[in-house]
């Protein structure tokens, strides 16, 4: 909301500038900017009147005018449609200096002099846009800088409210304000209620209480269609960013702005029957003010006569009773919509207007009657007209609101203590009665503009607010600890993250929502959880895997000239299952490229698969291994099923070529995803005793059919190899010359070692014959020497 | 006779000074001193020797003997250093040479600033709690005292799910419901003294907007928890962020689940920049989770992760936390 700094001191007299009211509203709560009211003061311009116009005798479209400027005539020529006799318009004097820099000199145009220049609202500052001269009332002193005239030496305030605070909202609740930081009275001008002239009057009916407490209406008649909202209200307006419609339409959105009371006036010549307010049928319609066709949904909240649907409750009035230049006599209304009963209908059918900004935030349920007088006597003071009698319909005006305040809750609450006579000196100003209840405690009786204090809490922060929340202390204080849960068992993310980034990966953040088409390909029917409004087509599925948020980071990166990359994430995947919505925390990782960065020491290769695996290895640990397994986004050959211990926890493998293709990739990366909670668990680790004697290594080569795998070879050695095996590493696998078709070679390194003794050459020979004679016979394999 | 021994010693010095290698040495001394070594050939004349000539004899033999043993240890000694300063020549490498493996990977910065904060409330005791990201309306609004067509759910703007039955958390605060549920069903009582770092999500996008970012939510709740400890534990924690004294403002702020609320704001050169919403736990949220609001009482805050990295690391542009550029992300490793 944006209000002129002129308006709201004819309210509230603070002795301190603009700047400083603006901090301290800050400092209250209430976020404030100040703009200028033009963005340029106009010098040398001042309101002339056109006394004498007549053609130009050399060019059509220009004019030849005598204007007034107070003590002298200026003749000047114009090209404004609108110029006539008897008009008012500001006038730039030459010398004069316009916004935008035109500078006015007289001239001699097509032949004729012209000293100075009529001005649009647009040559003035004062609109973005504008047709014509800006006319101004006839009653304006030519002469009179229009500076001067207009007041234009004024400040905006811009404010923007959090949402309890919709009592701001109004130059009224502004000033309220003020008064109570300052601790100065209100100014608030006298309304005294029209006299009653006219007979007609239009019923209101309400259908139910809780959407519509209050409703105030009469009919002014007779108004005149040719009146003209005067400069001091237009400024006003402008100011406020309101366009001027009509002289009622102004006036209402005036007394709006003035005491926070949104208003509607409908043309009485298109009312027929009473008023209602009522919840629309389903599948009705309204023709809205701009021209938007809504058709209502059933429950929303609307006025409507005999024949239909009239305006959307505190939202927008409808087309077909719109007031315009024929309107003689309006009906007005002034009525208090619950902010429940009319919130949803403006987001639902995306409306915005001032009406229900107030409305959905809760307009002061005791201020209808004021609003609707208010109005009345600036229409009659505009229009003319005669006022008709007040029909009202609602509740009657409940009681104030009274909240219980304990000075302990309120010292106890804030941990500094507040006198009682401060308590007491401090909440009447914003309004609020306080009456002492018994020791300590106090009965607060709440003004029905604050109707977001309802609780004590709510109080106490009104006290604080006034108070000061900077002159209440940061203070150190004493709290029961207790240390907060260390899981030794786990393996912490920041701990997994830090190896990881240790080993040459980056941790990435990607969106946890993917494009629906890439996860379809790299988890073919998983069921994923689409967003009902998602921003784009693109993020528009929740992610089922790690990997439809990788591949795109690693494009990104590769179409930068970025060849090897090595990430990770750890997050959230996200699943409907049929018990519910599961979230399962994974853990990605994509590498591309080479094995490791570009260097001089040794031939560089393509990371592979078992450049990922042993990072995995190192990570978790030899209870992880790899089995054999094909996934759908897979390369068939070249993935496994990641196990840990007996469990399958995820995947590892290379991008299969066929989604490479479909997707375009430049490459096929590798990648591997695993359940979080399998890899955390890392368990405690129980110490094993040390053997002091020497061991004994053995290295076997075998030749084995080349569909035998390493594992089972692995398995099938630590089984044979008896009690004594401390350990077997693989130590080379060979393929080629020296080899029958369809073999290969692995060659073992089998280590022995006991804790009590040094072991015999006779023993050691005789497990390692035992793991040679059990591969032979399991595994076909044959013996090298 | 002497002279000769003297003539012999003069050649053996001689020979010994002229040795280019420790191998030439070692044959000078087998040469020398060896069995059959011309000194120890001196020896066997002493046979045909009266016995005082013999005696004097054999003494001067003895000591050219060692005079020639001696030159041949300074010889060698002098080759040893001379081979080995050699050695080491050839061996020396270019130690400017870059160095070989793997290069070091790092962490998002993100990462890096919610590590940084749990560590500082961990220390003032603070456990780190998550929940989860897709929530029902209960506690992403409702249990927050946040209803209906409550005009602070535009404050949010929220995404849907399986047709607006379910929706993505729009701010970490329903992991404080949840935590004081979770206490409350379990029977037990405060202290309750959490922070949740985690994914939020809104339908916004721009330069200053994302529609996924990250908050730590914190929530203190105990018997005699006031304003004061909130404001000692907010200033204390933003002035050990950013590792110097903050100048630190708060001012009346609205959010539903706190009252008396406010914003915080830090002092940043010529401006004052909001970082953080923070309040004292409303008591509709307390009834909500079924705690007694008369007898605890309770802080809450909620910062913008992205925010506390972009004015720590000096990141101007939200977008690049999410494009994951290796060029960017590197810089924090």
């Amino acid at each position: 909301m944006k209000i002129s700094e002129l308006w709201l001191r004819e309210w509230v007299d603070v002795p301190a500038t603009t700047k400083e009211i603006a901090e301290r509203l800050v400092m209250a709560g209430l976020e404030l900017e100040i703009e200028p009211a033009v963005a340029e003061q106009p010098d040398h311009v001042v309101v002339g009147r056109i006394e004498k116009i007549g053609p130009h005798p050399q060019a059509d479209k220009l004019r030849v005018c005598e204007v007034d400027v107070g003590r002298e005539r200026l003749q000047i020529v114009c090209g404004a449609a609108n110029a006539r006799a008897g008009m008012v318009a500001p006038t730039a004097r030459v010398g004069a200096k316009l916004p935008g820099g035109i500078e006015i000199k007289a001239a001699r145009l097509r032949g004729v002099d012209s000293a100075g220049m009529l001005c649009s609202a647009k040559e003035l500052g004062l609109a973005d846009k504008s047709e014509g001269l800006l006319e101004l009332d006839e009653t304006a002193a030519p002469g009179t800088p229009l500076a001067e005239y207009l007041h234009l030496k004024d400040r905006v305030l811009a404010l923007e409210i959090t949402p309890n605070r919709g009592d701001c909202l109004s130059v009224q609740g502004l000033a309220r304000e003020i008064a109570a930081l300052y601790d100065r009275p209100l100014k608030k001008p006298a309304v005294a209620p029209a006299a009653v002239a006219a007979t007609e009057s239009v019923k209101v009916e309400i259908e139910k209480l809780e959407d519509c407490p209050n409703y105030a209406g009469r009919v002014v008649a007779g108004i005149d269609p040719q009146a003209r909202t005067p400069d001091w209200m237009r400024e006003k307006l402008r100011r406020s960013g309101v366009r001027c419609i009509h002289p009622v339409v102004d006036v209402t959105n005036y007394a709006m702005l003035e005491l926070g009371q949104p208003m509607h006036a409908f043309d009485l010549a298109n009312l027929a029957g009473a008023v209602r307010v009522r919840r629309a049928a389903k599948g009705e319609k309204l023709t809205l003010l701009n021209q938007q066709l809504v058709e209502l949904n059933a429950g929303e909240l609307l006025i409507a006569d005999d024949r239909g649907p009239l305006a959307l409750a505190g939202v927008m009035g409808g087309a077909n009773s719109e007031v315009s230049e024929r309107t003689t006599a309006v009906f007005l209304e002034s009525a208090c919509f619950a902010p429940a009963a009319v919130a949803g209908t403006g987001r639902r059918h995306k409306l915005h207007s001032d009406a229900i900004y107030r409305f959905e935030r809760g307009v002061d349920p005791a201020i209808q009657r004021e609003g609707l007088e208010r109005a009345t006597q600036l229409i009659l003071d505009i229009c003319g007209g005669k006022a008709g009698p007040v029909t009202h319909a609602g509740r009657a005006q409940p009681p104030a609101a009274t909240v219980n305040l304990r000075h302990e809750r309120l010292n106890a609450l804030l941990g500094h203590a507040i006198g009682a006579d401060e308590v007491e000196r401090l909440l009447p100003r914003l309004g609020i009665g306080v009456q002492r209840a018994g020791q300590g405690a106090w009965t607060a009786t709440v003004p029905s503009h604050r109707y977001d204090i309802s609780i004590e809490p709510d109080l106490i922060e009104e006290v604080a607010r006034l108070y000061g929340y900077d002159r209440i202390p940061a203070k150190p204080y004493a709290a029961e600890l207790v240390p907060a849960t260390q899981r030794e068992g786990e393996r912490s993310a920041a701990r997994v993250k830090d190896f990881l980034a240790a080993r040459g990966y980056q941790e990435a953040v990607t969106y946890s929502f993917v494009e629906p088409k890439l996860q379809e390909r790299l988890a073919p029917g998983a069921p994923s959880i689409r967003l009902d409004n998602p921003i784009a087509d693109t993020m528009s599925a929740m992610r089922t895997t790690l990997w439809a948020g990788l591949i795109p980071a690693w494009l990104y990166n590769a179409q930068r000239q970025q060849r090897r990359v090595r990430l990770f994430e750890l997050g959230a995947c996200y699943e409907d299952r049929p018990g519910g919505i599961v979230e399962t925390m994974r853990l990605g990782g994509l590498v591309a490229g080479e094995a490791l960065p570009e260097q001089w020491g040794g031939a560089a290769r393509p990371a592979d698969f078992f450049d990922v695996k042993g990072d995995l290895e190192a990570l978790v640990g030899a209870k992880l291994s790899c089995r054999k397994a094909e996934h759908p986004a897979l390369h068939p050959g070249r993935s496994a099923e990641v196990r840990i211990g007996d469990s399958a926890v995820g995947w590892l493998g290379a991008l299969h070529p066929s989604l490479v293709r479909a997707l375009d990739l430049p490459a096929a990366p590798l990648l591997c995803e695993l359940d979080w909670a399998a890899v955390r668990a890392a368990g405690v680790p129980r110490a094993q005793p040390v053997s002091e004697f020497p061991s004994s290594r053995r290295d076997l080569a075998l030749v084995l059919r080349e569909e035998v795998e390493a594992g089972a070879v692995l398995a099938v050695a630590r089984r044979a190899a008896g009690a004594h095996l401390r350990e077997v590493r693989l130590f080379d696998v060979y393929r080629g010359a020296g080899l029958p078709n369809g073999c290969k070679s692995i060659a073992l390194g089998l280590i022995f070692q006991d804790y009590s003794r040094t072991l015999t050459d006779e023993e050691v020979d005789a497990s390692v014959q035992s793991v040679a004679s059990r591969l032979t016979d399991e595994l076909g394999a044959s013996i090298r020497i | 006779m002497s002279d000769d021994i003297e003539q012999l010693l003069g050649r053996a010095r001689g020979e010994i000074e002229a040795a280019a290698d420790l191998r030439a040495l070692e044959q000078l001394r087998v040469d020398w001193l060896g069995k059959k070594g011309r000194i120890t050939e001196l020896l066997k004349q002493l046979g045909g020797m009266a016995p005082d000539a013999r005696k004097a004899y054999g003494e001067r033999v003895n000591r050219a003997k060692d005079a020639v043993g001696g030159w041949l240890d300074t010889r060698k000694r002098v080759l040893e250093e001379a081979e080995l300063n050699a050695k080491l020549a050839a061996e020396a490498i270019d130690v400017t040479l870059p160095g070989r493996g793997e290069a070091a990977g790092g962490l998002h910065p993100v990462t890096r600033t919610i590590q940084r904060i749990e560590r500082l409330f961990g220390d003032l005791g603070f456990e780190s709690v998550s929940g989860p990201e897709i929530e029902d309306d209960f506690h992403n609004f409702g249990a927050l005292n946040i209803p209906e067509l409550h005009p602070a759910r535009a404050m949010a703007d929220t995404f849907y799910v399986n047709g607006g039955s379910m929706l993505l958390r729009t701010h970490t605060s329903p992991v404080q419901i949840r935590t004081m549920e979770r206490h409350v069903k379990e029977g037990r009582t405060p202290p309750i003294r959490i922070i949740c770092p985690g994914r939020v999500y809104r339908c916004d996008f721009d330069r200053t907007h994302s529609p996924m970012f990250h908050q730590v939510e914190g929530l203190y709740v105990a018997e005699k928890v006031t304003f004061t400890d909130l404001k000692y534990d907010l200033m204390t924690f933003l002035s050990r962020f950013f590792e110097r004294e903050m100048e630190v403002l708060f001012r009346p702020s609205y959010f539903p689940f706190v009252e008396p609320g406010a914003d915080v704001h830090i002092r940043w050169g010529e401006r004052w920049l909001e970082v953080l919403g923070c309040g004292m736990v409303h008591p509709n949220v307390f009834k909500a989770v079924g705690l007694d609001p008369e007898r605890y009482t309770g802080y809450a805050f909620g910062l913008g992760v992205e925010r506390f990295a972009m004015l720590r690391y000096g990141v101007d542009d939200l977008r690049q936390f999410f494009n994951n550029d290796l060029r960017f992300l590197q810089q924090f490793a």
